[in-house]
């Protein structure tokens, strides 16, 4: 990898990160950052001198063509600098907990209540959201299809379906609350409500996609309506119905924790936040966003290479080489 | 998102009976599952609590009681049509009763958040596009955070703010700002980085500057880009100026209006509230699409 001087990772930008980090170590450890000294012009220096030192790092790396490994490198670098100074800078301050904990903190919250959250994940991600997403979705795939054939139907639905993205859906959630109760069935219910729309409306416009040309063909092939459907048409649909699968990922986490700050069970991640936020125990808040952070990325990575796998004849795959 | 698709220019009655029909049968039948739902949701209740006590009472009866039932499970269309009707017009504008007073408060914190998000994607996806590093060190970041739930930090957001002191539109202006920041910043990256190799080379030839480059050439090419984002961005402000009323207990907005509605039990209260938000959200978007063919106008949209 070293061997392209001009293109790859060189020696000095390496002792550059390298110098960083190590300094970086030094200054967290160093009595100047303690709390109970008072800041003097020299911790200051330091760390305007680190902050000079972490973006030259950040800008040689930046610089470098290359594959897309440097380019994630640069922003895993950026992250984590932000996080060394976000940590630095709270301790070194006293900064109040209320206002922001350090990174320690929160992961000292997010394993010392490793239990609750794990039960209010399984409350609100394994039930409500993933019940809700898989139920919202597959009833918006089903409408689709079923609406097909039926031109009128869909000429009339799908600007109304268009429509729904620009109101406020999980507003509903009290009505759900009333209806299904406070469990989860409720949370879920809204849940399928906010995804059913947007997997209807890129059901039908993927099953459009297919060129007309193509369609000739299958009929060439003599190939019926459920034929031409299965090989043609729902592949090359595939692209749309991923993307739908991905807002509604994010959209499905959204609707279930804000539907839990209109009123839930004692446990559930949007529960959490909303409690643990007015009894001001922030390093626990900042722990369960993190866990929804966390599912909410995974989940769509999942989706990515599940598309991959699934579509990966399909242009807007292969050129992402 | 809204898909428009432009048919080709007919004449009005076959416009009608090709576009306007289809919308105008589907939402007469939602409107009659509406009253079905309303009188099976409503009859156990209506039975027990009106009927039961008057006597022996016919299908007629049932079929008026469920419909006006003072708490229904599933209140009328028409109940929650007067509901409305009745806070826009016996109420003055700024009384609490008055719906459009809690639409003012709510619109009011989703365009001063909307409006600030603009700028600030407005100004971060200019840098992004002109720093190489900010490109491959900050964008990856903010793309990633769209499959995040940000919306979850509100609370959050609303601790801090009010630690510091700030109450009233700025907690919630806070958040409805940065919803609208991402989708703007990702999209104007997209936009700014439109145009062809030979139309920046050509600008290049003339010897414009970066900024004469900029605005003369990248933002209007970035403008179809925007326009969608901004539609996407103010709908989503809007859910986050609701969802920022919750926690505070807040007397005032939408969103407070439908948690003192779910507090009480006041079904028909909660539902003219979501639909006089529905109706927020619409608006909304539908000026941002005004602006958007007013500025675009002819142009082709992406």
């Amino acid at each position: 990898m070293n061997t392209r001087a001009r293109s790859g990772l060189d020696t000095a930008t390496l002792a550059l990160i390298a110098l960083g980090l190590a300094a970086a170590w030094a200054l967290l450890h160093a009595p100047l950052a303690d709390p109970q000294t008072p800041k003097t012009a020299l911790f200051w220096a330091a760390t305007l001198g680190l902050a000079g030192l972490a973006i030259a790092g950040i800008r040689r790396l930046a610089a470098i063509d290359g594959p897309a490994l440097y380019a994630s490198a640069t922003a895993a670098l950026f992250g984590l600098w932000i996080l060394y100074f976000w940590q630095l800078l709270t301790v070194a301050l006293d900064v109040p907990r209320v206002l922001l904990p350090a990174p320690t903190l929160i992961g000292a919250a997010l394993s010392e209540h490793m239990g609750t959250l794990q039960t209010d994940f399984v409350q609100t991600v394994v039930k409500a959201v993933a019940l809700g997403w898989l139920l919202g979705s597959g009833l918006g795939f089903g409408v689709g299809i079923a609406i097909d054939r039926l031109p009128f139907l869909q000429r009339g639905l799908l600007p109304l379906a268009s429509l729904t993205s620009t109101i406020p859906l999980v507003g509903v959630a009290p009505i759900a609350v009333m209806w299904f109760g406070f469990d989860w069935p409720s949370k879920a219910a809204v849940v399928v409500l906010m995804t059913f729309f947007p997997m209807l409306v890129s059901t039908l416009a993927g099953l459009q996609a297919s060129d007309r040309l193509e369609r000739e063909l299958m009929h060439s092939y003599a190939a019926g309506y459920g034929r031409t459907l299965w090989s043609l048409r729902l592949p090359a649909a595939m692209p749309f119905l991923f993307s739908a699968l991905k807002v509604n990922a994010t959209l499905a986490l959204i609707g279930a924790i804000v539907a839990e700050f209109f009123g839930s069970p004692t446990s559930g991640l949007g529960f959490r936040i909303s409690t643990e936020a007015t009894r001001m125990n922030m390093g626990l808040v900042w722990a369960a966003v993190a866990v929804a952070a966390v599912t909410g990325s995974v989940v769509y990575a999942l989706l990515v290479s599940l598309e991959k796998r699934a579509a990966f004849w399909h242009p807007s795959i292969r050129g992402k080489k | 998102m809204a898909t428009t698709t432009k048919l080709p220019a007919t004449g009005l009655s076959q416009r009608l009976g090709s576009q306007v029909l289809p919308v105008l049968v589907i939402a007469l039948a939602t409107l009659l599952a509406w009253y079905a739902l309303t009188v099976y949701l409503n009859a156990p209740g209506a039975i027990e609590r009106v009927l039961e006590p008057k006597g022996p009472w016919t299908w007629r009866d049932l079929l008026a009681a469920t419909m006006a039932v003072p708490r229904p499970v599933l209140p009328a269309p028409h109940q929650v049509a007067l509901d409305l009707y009745s806070s826009l017009v016996d109420w003055p504008l700024n009384s609490p009763r008055n719906l459009l007073f809690h639409v003012a408060v709510t619109g009011q914190s989703t365009l001063v958040g909307f409006a600030m998000g603009t700028v600030l994607g407005l100004v971060l996806s200019v840098c992004i596009v002109h720093s190489r590093t900010l490109d491959r060190a900050l964008l990856p970041w903010i793309v990633a955070s769209q499959s995040v739930p940000v919306l979850a930090i509100a609370p959050i957001v609303l601790v801090i703010l009010g630690t510091m002191g700030f109450s009233g539109v700025a907690p919630k202006a806070v958040i409805a700002m940065y919803l609208c920041f991402f989708p703007v910043t990702v999209a104007m990256v997209q936009g700014l980085r439109s145009p062809q190799v030979i139309e920046t080379e050509m600008l290049h030839t003339y010897a414009a500057t970066r900024w004469q480059a900029l605005w003369l050439l990248r933002l209007p090419a970035a403008l179809p880009f925007l326009f969608p984002a901004l539609r996407v961005g103010i709908a989503a402000g809007l859910v986050g100026a609701m969802v920022a009323e919750l926690p505070t207990g807040a007397q005032a907005g939408l969103g407070a209006r439908l948690l003192t509605g779910s507090y009480y039990g006041q079904t028909v209260q909660i539902w003219s509230a979501l639909v006089m938000s529905a109706l927020l959200g619409l608006t909304l978007t539908g000026a941002m699409a005004g602006i958007e063919t007013l500025v675009l106008g002819r142009r082709k949209r992406v």
